[in-house]
């Protein structure tokens, strides 16, 4: 399995039909194309950031890879397997973590449903209890590992969500929104294990998120999906450099004033005395700017907005 | 799978559904004896109604007894193992099923597992105690026969109960708001079961004791064991039919679960 | 003017919310129509298979038992399926579910009353019960049984007056072991055996005419006859004459002491949240 792509779309598509109500008995079939020929590889040991805006056609994609949804055209090809026809084959040799669906048992303690876990991909005994005290250890798993999972903290219970994807060394992790709703010392925690996992296990890692940040710091190369189709495919490295450098200065003013006029700056918005100062980070720095700003006016606060992958893609659009 | 090993991971997916389930212990024991508690009011209405009229078409009240026991426990099993395949409307309806996908067993023993709820034992004791009861006090010389048509029509009622919960679960993979729908047969169809199939109406019996075929879980073989009175005229032979007819519902069940996955996989909802 | 015009006006904006409280929750109920089609259909089998039997019992016993025929039985069968829904024999868990997850502290300190509140939902959604799963069986039922139907068209005010009471003591019953969900810390396995307790009593397994005559007495003695056997009796003509007075009045009795001990209950229950701050 080791020269072929570990993932291999061409051409995938996959349309719904969705009917909706025209009077009282009548419905309308509409077919909806949420996957528009889609094609991409992922190398084995690659770590891929699968990145696009709410109903995009992400979550499909994911599903398709996994098994659970049949691809309505196209090929379809994971780790030599095709997806839904030996799905149960497939599953032994994958992991899935899902941001908002846990897959631990609720009511038990952590420790319990890495046991069950065992059992159910059946994990050869020593390897198990190898790869538990090495999660264990590097995901400081120790003090809540007999907690019900109920019980536990968003940032912990991925943890454990992590460590129960990864318990039967599959060679390929499908990661839905794994940082969704953490903290800053958890979604660092997360990546660290994540990038550890990929190069020390060689495992290839396909990521969907929300957070530009999980990419740049883990991913060499992103996809960007809108409308069931493939707008971007290229490393990280470069679209930073072609896209990712356009940041926003939020100042306010102590006094309600003029739009600012600056070299390297323009002004977006401008409401009361505040006003939205746009800039290429490749060009000018905030710490210019404010310096600027300051012998303009007297500034009360200051905030710099990160780019969201959902202005990246619109700016996509434009360009 | 392999069995052995498959029957040892059930344990252990049972066992967590139990450990979870004692958590909430008040609740768990209180189910547990409302369980028992309808079955037995269920029962004292089958005895009222035999005391009014002693002679059911030809039937002892021990024979009633007899044969509502033999479509009592066959159910209770069938409900304490399979019914739980009742949820998968739930985890449809919560996007959950998708889980269950991701593991690299059929989503079937999944589902029976990790929804098992041992509460539902509370049914299945007062009918296991009716049916002692019966066969203890029943006019009949048990011998291997009677003994060996008993034990089989037992399993074949569980199983057959089982396929109709599986097939009536897998509705809830096309409409998940109808899937009420389907207590007509499970619930429904073991409430017929309760009085022998000659009280129904022609088409109620064509219906629910042929078509889904009920009758094979209790009221051929209890008038065969029993030797009971035969209004319907049915041949003296057809018990031999009803582990034919078990493996064909079993079979029909099946296909519709796997239908029903299919559908799934290609909506995803 | 005085108070008496103050009054009368806060009566008046009290019924507006009550009816508008009940309004919404009759729409609510109104939107699950696969449910509801599929709830008719399986209470029509049930009523099916009650009907036979009943009506082999009939037969059995020379066309009739306790002073009911093949098709009185019928009837009885088919009316109390489509009770169900009405006078919510299964009850609803919506109460209970909010005192165990704790959300009713919410609802109590809310202005207006616990208890009214509630009813005005329940008898919202207990009138599109009675339209969509209380007519249809009774109707389906009818194409293949023979069915009574009342001799005089008055009886069908009478019996229409006897469901809302109905309706209304099915409420208190399930309002009281809801409330009840403060002290027991469960509330599934309560409710549980409150339904088939419940359902024994009123008369859904069997008629309570067909009880031996001291369990008989016994089950009339007790509210939960009220929800579906007094209905039905008014509905066959079993109550006639004073007798009908009779049984509107034991409806009506238990609705106010039943209603009384809902408010005993949630004054107590206010006060123990208040006391261990819920």
């Amino acid at each position: 399995m080791s020269d072929q792509p570990a993932i291999t779309l061409s051409d995938i598509g996959k349309t719904y039909v969705v009917r909706t109500k025209a009077g009282a008995l009548r419905r309308h079939r509409n077919e909806v194309k949420a996957v528009d020929g889609v094609s991409f590889a992922v190398e084995a040991g690659e770590m891929v950031g699968y990145l696009g805006p709410n109903g995009a056609g992400k979550s499909t994609t994911i599903k398709m890879i996994t098994g659970i949804l049949t691809p309505t055209s196209g090929r379809l090809r994971v780790l030599g397997l095709k997806p839904v026809a030996q799905r149960r084959m497939l599953a032994k040799h994958i992991g899935v973590v899902f941001g908002q669906r846990s897959q631990l048992w609720w009511d038990l303690p952590l420790i319990d449903s890495f046991d069950l876990l065992h059992h159910v991909y059946a994990t050869e005994p020593g390897r198990h209890k190898h790869n538990v005290a090495e999660f264990i250890d590097r995901l400081d798993l120790g003090e809540f590992l007999t907690t019900p999972v109920r019980q536990l903290s968003l940032g912990q219970r991925m943890r454990g969500e992590l460590t129960a994807a990864l318990l039967h060394d599959p060679e390929l992790v499908v990661l839905d929104e794994p940082t969704i709703g953490l903290d800053v010392v958890s979604k660092h925690a997360v990546r660290t294990f994540l990038q550890d996992v990929n190069a020390q296990r060689g495992t290839t890692v396909l990521l969907t998120t929300h957070d530009l940040d999980d990419v740049e710091q883990l991913c060499k190369r992103m996809l960007i999906i809108d409308h069931g189709r493939v707008l971007l495919d290229q490393s990280v490295a470069d679209f930073k450099k072609e896209h990712g450098t356009r940041r926003t200065l939020v100042v306010e003013f102590e006094h309600v004033v003029d739009p600012v006029q600056l070299a390297h700056a323009t002004v977006a918005r401008c409401e009361g005395p505040q006003q939205w100062l746009s800039f290429d980070r490749s060009v000018t720095t905030a710490a210019a700017l404010i310096s600027e700003l300051a012998e303009l006016h007297a500034i009360r606060d200051l905030s710099i907005d990160e780019p969201e992958i959902e202005d990246l893609v619109r700016g996509l659009y434009k360009s | 799978m392999d069995s052995p090993a498959s029957l040892g991971l059930y344990g252990r997916l049972l066992g967590a559904r139990v450990r979870s389930d004692w958590q909430y212990r008040t609740s768990f024991i209180t189910l547990l004896f409302s369980q028992a508690l309808v079955t037995v009011l269920e029962f004292v209405s089958i005895l009222l109604v035999l005391e009014l009229v002693p002679n059911l078409g030809g039937w002892t009240p021990t024979e009633v007894a007899f044969l509502y026991a033999l479509a009592t426990v066959p159910f209770g099993m069938a409900d304490l193992l399979m019914s739980s395949v009742e949820r998968t409307a739930n985890h449809v309806q919560a996007g959950t099923f998708d889980r269950l996908l991701l593991r690299p067993l059929p989503a079937l023993f999944q589902i029976s597992a990790i929804e098992f709820e041992l509460r539902r034992a509370g049914k299945l004791l007062p009918s296991l105690g009716v049916g002692v009861w019966a066969v203890a006090n029943v006019d009949v010389a048990w011998n291997a026969q009677r003994v060996g048509v008993l034990v089989m029509a037992v399993l074949c009622g569980a199983v057959i109960y089982s396929a109709l919960w599986v097939a009536s679960a897998s509705v809830s993979f096309w409409a998940v708001g109808s899937r009420e729908a389907a207590n007509a047969v499970t619930y429904g169809g073991q409430a017929a079961n309760q009085y022998p199939l000659h009280v129904y109406r022609n088409w109620v019996r064509a219906v629910l004791g042929w078509g889904i075929p009920l009758a094979f879980v209790s009221y051929v073989p209890s008038q065969w064991i029993l030797d009971a009175e035969n209004p319907l005229g049915m041949p003296s032979n057809l018990v031999v039919a009803i582990p034919v007819v078990t493996v064909a519902v079993l079979v029909a069940a099946l296909g519709c679960w796997g239908l029903g996955i299919r559908h799934y996989q290609s909506t995803g909802s | 003017m005085g108070d008496a015009g103050v009054d009368g006006a806060r009566v008046g904006a009290f019924l507006t919310l009550m009816v508008e409280v009940a309004r919404r929750s009759f729409r609510r109920a109104s939107h699950y129509r696969l449910a509801t089609a599929a709830g008719v259909f399986v209470n029509t089998v049930f009523g099916y298979l009650r009907a036979s039997v009943l009506v082999f019992v009939a037969a059995s016993s020379g066309g009739m038992v306790r002073g009911l025929s093949g098709s009185d039985l019928a009837t009885y069968a088919f009316m109390s399926q489509g009770l169900i829904m009405v006078v919510g024999v299964f009850g609803d868990t919506e109460l209970s579910d909010r005192i165990r997850t704790g959300d009713v502290v919410v609802d109590l300190y809310r202005p207006v009353d616990l208890q009214m509140w509630w009813l005005a939902t329940w008898i919202g959604k207990a009138a599109f019960q009675a339209a969509a799963r209380g007519i249809p069986p009774v109707v389906l039922g009818a194409i293949a049984f023979d069915l009574t139907w009342p001799d005089h068209w008055w009886l069908w005010l009478v019996f229409v007056v006897s469901v809302v009471l109905a309706s209304v003591v099915g409420f208190t019953v399930r309002f009281c072991s809801a409330l009840a969900t403060f002290w027991l810390l469960d509330s599934r396995g309560i409710d549980q055996m409150v339904t088939f307790t419940v359902g024994f009593f009123a008369g859904m397994l069997l008629p309570l005419t067909l009880f031996p005559q001291w369990l008989e007495t016994v089950a009339r003695a007790l509210p939960f006859a009220s929800m579906v056997q007094l209905p039905i009796d008014i509905y066959l003509g079993t109550a006639s004459g004073s007798e009908i007075v009779w049984t509107l009045a034991q409806q009506a009795g238990w609705c106010v002491a039943l209603l009384g001990l809902g408010r005993v209950m949630m004054a107590s229950a206010t006060r123990k949240v208040v006391v261990q701050g819920g």
